[in-house]
């Protein structure tokens, strides 16, 4: 399902195997656990980089298990599940003391999106991929914190309509124009990897605080973490 | 500290010495009761405020040696900042900051607090160093960030890389209007601004008003009495 591995002062979450990635409540916890391992392992300089194996990054919501539930009322209560128990993954994002780097391999679809969206730096493939908010064209209203989400990390409205309004599939460079991503160079699922090693390298030799870095990254966000139930704490003695 | 100077319609306000014009209680103090003369001009709501500094520094931040001598002086910082921050947002007449020298944290709040901001490009940058100095970010200099810098990915690059922001990379950002060869160019393209301004006539009253509109989510978080991010109550933390 999902690994953590060690490499230096960087954490790699990977979502493993050549599925989609879909999150359901045992998909989530286990990476819940892994964010709460890398958590409590954290140092100075550490730095958490998320990838998945195959064509997607994600593919959002295992909607095929929500309608196993085998009448509209069930599957309307399992995706409602999905929807909250999605949340403290991305609150625990939010509040992870290191930076974050979502290297995406293949596609990022709806709630798949939006765990690569509460990552601090999002790097994607230029020739294969695509982002899509699939929502208007299924059907399925958006939970309050997604669209906090996208107000929060993308800019410009005309950004947000692409993404949210016109049912579009999103692909690297586009998504770079748009600044929905930091980066779509490279040309290979190993080229995103390598790229996104060396950003986090980089962010790895500051040696920063992460109390600090999480209490400060919060803060950009007011809105996202009062719907999340963030709230900034203080912390640390500064160097001085 | 400070001197302050007319220019036909331009007020220029210069921190004045080869110092770091580090924001302490004194040369605060000095910075507002300059902007209390201004206001009182009776030609102030047809006028134009330029601020600009002397040396390698436009301003280096709080006075953070003075505030470890002395934390009792902590509040009264943080509070003279906040008063001078609301009187430039609320000044009756444009205001433009000409960063002739490195602008850091408070430093750099005070210049993102004029409504346009010409810097040189020779020397120089624009610095949130609160990241690597292991410092709380007030929650109202982040209400300013939001607000002034308009890319959320660039905010990130200013508050979570603690990036040193020369004037071309400001330009890139939307944090700079304008990026010169020099500080002495600097400044001239500031009264080159403000004469343009002032040409243009408006009602500094009308303009001090739209821009507080503007700005109300800081007015709002300036007024407010958390002294750091929201949930702050560790009196650990020093300025």
């Amino acid at each position: 399902m999902c690994t953590l591995e060690k490499r230096g002062d960087l954490f790699l979450l990977t979502l493993t195997g050549d599925g989609e990635h879909r999150f359901n409540p045992d998909t989530i916890a286990s990476i819940l656990s892994l964010l709460d391992q890398a958590k409590s392992q954290s140092t100075r300089g550490s730095v958490l980089i998320t990838t998945a194996h195959g064509k997607f990054f994600s593919n959002g919501f295992d909607l095929a298990w929500a309608l196993a539930a085998g009448s509209k009322t069930g599957a309307a209560e399992r995706l409602h599940q999905m929807v909250e128990l999605f949340k403290p993954v991305v609150a625990a994002l939010l509040d992870l003391p290191m930076p974050t780097i979502a290297s995406l391999n293949g596609h990022a679809a709806a709630a798949g999106l939006m765990l690569a969206l509460s990552h601090d730096y999002i790097f994607m493939r230029k020739d294969r991929g695509v982002l899509y908010m699939s929502e208007v064209d299924i059907g399925l209203s958006m939970p309050d914190y997604f669209s906090a989400m996208v107000r929060a990390k993308i800019g410009t409205s005309a950004a947000r309509r692409e993404l949210l309004l016109s049912g579009k599939k999103i692909r690297g460079e586009e998504a770079a124009g748009l600044g929905i991503v930091d980066s779509a160079a490279h040309d290979s699922a190993e080229g995103v990897v390598e790229a996104t090693v060396r950003l986090g390298e980089k962010l790895a030799a500051r040696k920063w605080s992460g109390e600090v870095y999480a209490s400060i990254r919060k803060s950009l966000y007011p809105e996202l973490c009062g719907i999340l139930g963030l709230e900034a704490t203080i912390f640390a003695n500064p160097k001085l | 500290m400070c001197s302050l100077e007319k220019r036909g319609r331009l007020f220029l306000l210069k921190l004045t010495g080869e110092g770091e014009h580090r924001l302490n209680p004194t040369l605060l103090d000095a910075i507002r009761s300059a902007i209390n003369q201004i206001r009182s001009d009776p030609s102030s709501s047809q006028s134009v405020l330029i601020t600009t500094a002397d040396g390698k520094f436009f301003s280096n931040g709080y006075d953070l040696a003075l505030a470890e001598r002395d934390p009792s002086l902590r509040f009264p910082m943080d509070a003279k900042l906040r008063s001078l921050v609301a009187d430039l947002i609320s000044l009756p007449m444009p205001t433009i900051a000409a960063v002739t020298g490195h602008a850091s944290a408070a430093g750099f709040i005070l210049a993102m607090s004029h409504d346009y901001i010409l810097m040189r490009r020779d020397r120089g940058f624009l610095y949130m160093s609160e990241l690597d100095i292991n410092l709380p970010v007030p929650a109202w200099f982040m209400a300013l960030i939001r607000v002034k810098i308009g890319s959320p990915a660039a905010r990130r690059d200013v508050m979570l890389t603690a990036e040193k922001v020369t004037a071309d990379r400001g330009l890139e950002m939307g944090i700079v209007d304008s990026a010169h060869g020099s500080a002495a160019e600097t400044i001239e393209a500031a009264v080159k601004l403000g004469d343009g301004i002032v040409r243009v006539g408006f009602d500094g009253h009308v303009y001090g008003r739209i821009r507080e509109t503007l700005l109300r989510e800081v007015l709002h978080t300036l007024g407010s009495n958390e002294s750091a991010s929201t949930g702050v109550r560790n009196s650990g933390s020093k300025l």
